[in-house]
């Protein structure tokens, strides 16, 4: 789904990624895991294309996607902190995206329900709370049904029922053989949610691995196992 | 598709209370300079000469912190199946228009109120024009500094340059080399300043020679009026296009 080689990026004179080969399958969720500063936002904007890469190729379902642009219709993507313009009403919103996907009709309302975003529908983003804007983005993520998610910190500014939400349908998602790759902190959470644990350091890939690998039946917690991996390495 | 991303830009900032605040300063000052009473070619004078003072800076100050503050949802529409060109251009002409839709009610109704037709429209097309190319400048000292307050800083600059250096500028020059034929070299001179260029075209529409200044003199003997504002008219859309061609390709390549 996801393939990446050789990919570098620096800004000036720090290195904020040092040759990245990570492939991706479908069907799974991939915990980008490291501390801050590791080079995880630099990777995901990469496939977004936020990030436009000095060295190295991407590649979303088999297209190279430098100078591209409509390879993102497949993906839905949650940054971690949004902003809208304060006069901007939700519907207005949801009526851009929507042109610029060409009128397509959206496939997957449910968050827009469970958030209940259309109770907020004729609000100005300026009248809207940080978690309550955090629901949009996601409800906008899903709504396309695309078959890759990018989520950033998902679940940073949620209340604890929204994060619920968030969660099922994030295994949901999975079980419909999408990909989701989620850049988190928490370990415990991720431990309920990833299969895969990919771990940056210093913009290198220290650790690619699945949670069951990881962990190799020692019953200990996420957090301890992967510190012991990565110490033996 | 363009249009519709820009349509809702649009009614973005056409809510936004400074660009409706804008608009009223510039339709009271405009009322209370006519109403004063001088004639009326003099009143527009007056009210062309703040309009080059306030358009410039308005929209170099407005338009920066206008980007600056949009670059979340810029780059969340980035995210989305469309390309960079089409959002800058939307982000671009919202601005601009919007901003020109401002001006044109804050000094057109003013203008057109007291009849003042053929002067008042060349007035208005200025101030239009003026305000597309400083949004441009704004966008293109947004583009070049990832920082906000040194994008802001260097648009002060830049307005301070145009509307105060550039003029002692080029009295030193006059003053300095006045006994040489410089009339070209002053024509060549005064293309560099956008706001030169909106004087000139207004006043030789006005034809006001007293009150045109060394440049305008010089334009007027060397074109004659019409030519003349053709040619600065010319000069001020290469004034537009110049900083957008640069802002969009330093744009295409920003990282997010």
């Amino acid at each position: 789904m996801i393939e990446i080689k050789e990919l570098k990026m620096s800004y000036g004179k720090s290195r904020a990624l040092n040759g990245i080969n990570l492939s991706l399958e479908k069907g799974q969720v991939v915990a980008l895991m490291g501390p801050n500063g590791s080079g995880k936002s630099t990777l995901l904007k990469s496939i977004l294309g936020l990030v436009i890469p000095q060295k190295g190729k991407i590649f979303v379902n088999e297209t190279d996607i430098a100078n591209n642009y409509l390879y993102r219709t497949n993906i839905g993507y949650m940054p971690q902190i949004a902003n809208y313009p304060e006069n901007l009403k939700v519907k207005e919103l949801f009526n851009i995206i929507r042109d610029i996907r060409n009128g397509s009709k959206e496939k997957d309302e449910e968050l827009l329900e469970k958030f209940r975003i259309f109770e907020i529908y004729d609000k100005y983003f300026g009248q809207l709370s940080g978690g309550y804007k955090q629901r949009v983005t996601a409800s906008i993520a899903f709504l396309f049904d695309p078959d890759i998610l990018i989520l950033d910190e998902p679940t940073a500014s949620l209340d604890p029922l929204s994060t619920e939400i968030m969660k099922s349908k994030i295994i949901d998602s999975k079980n419909e053989n999408k990909l989701i790759i989620i850049s988190s902190h928490i370990i415990s959470e991720m431990e309920e949610l990833a299969d895969r644990i990919v771990y940056l350091l210093e913009g290198s890939i220290r650790l690619n691995m699945n949670i069951k690998d990881i962990k190799n039946g020692s019953g200990e917690r996420l957090g301890k196992a992967i510190a012991r991996v990565l110490q033996s390495n | 598709m363009n249009t519709k991303i820009l349509k809702y830009i649009l009614f973005e900032l056409l809510r936004n209370k400074f660009i409706i605040l804008y608009s009223l300063i510039l339709m009271v000052m405009s009322f209370s300079i006519i109403y004063i009473g001088q004639d009326s070619s003099k009143a527009v004078i007056t009210i062309l000469n703040l309009i080059l003072f306030i358009v410039p800076l308005i929209c170099l100050i407005f338009g920066t912190i206008h980007f600056y503050n949009s670059k979340e949802f810029i780059q969340f529409l980035l995210t989305q199946p469309v390309n960079r060109k089409s959002i800058f251009r939307a982000e671009y002409l919202g601005l601009s228009i919007s901003l020109s839709l401002g001006f044109l009610i804050g000094v057109g109704i003013p203008v057109m109120f007291y009849g003042f037709l053929l002067s008042g429209m060349y007035l208005v097309l200025t101030g239009i024009i003026l305000t597309f190319i400083f949004t441009a400048i704004a966008f293109l000292s947004s583009v070049i500094n990832k920082d906000k307050v040194k994008g802001i800083g260097l648009s002060i600059i830049i307005w301070l340059y145009l509307t105060i250096i550039f003029d002692g500028l080029v009295f030193l020059i006059i003053y300095f080399f006045n006994d040489y034929p410089i009339d070209k070299f002053i024509i060549i001179l005064t293309s560099l300043n956008p706001i030169d260029l909106g004087r000139i075209l207004m006043l030789l529409q006005v034809d006001i020679s007293a009150l045109m200044g060394f440049t305008g003199a010089t334009f007027q003997k060397f074109f004659g009026s019409f030519i003349g504002m053709a040619i600065s008219a010319v000069f001020m859309l290469l004034w537009i296009f110049l900083p957008l061609a640069v802002s969009l390709r330093m744009f295409k390549r920003t990282n997010f």
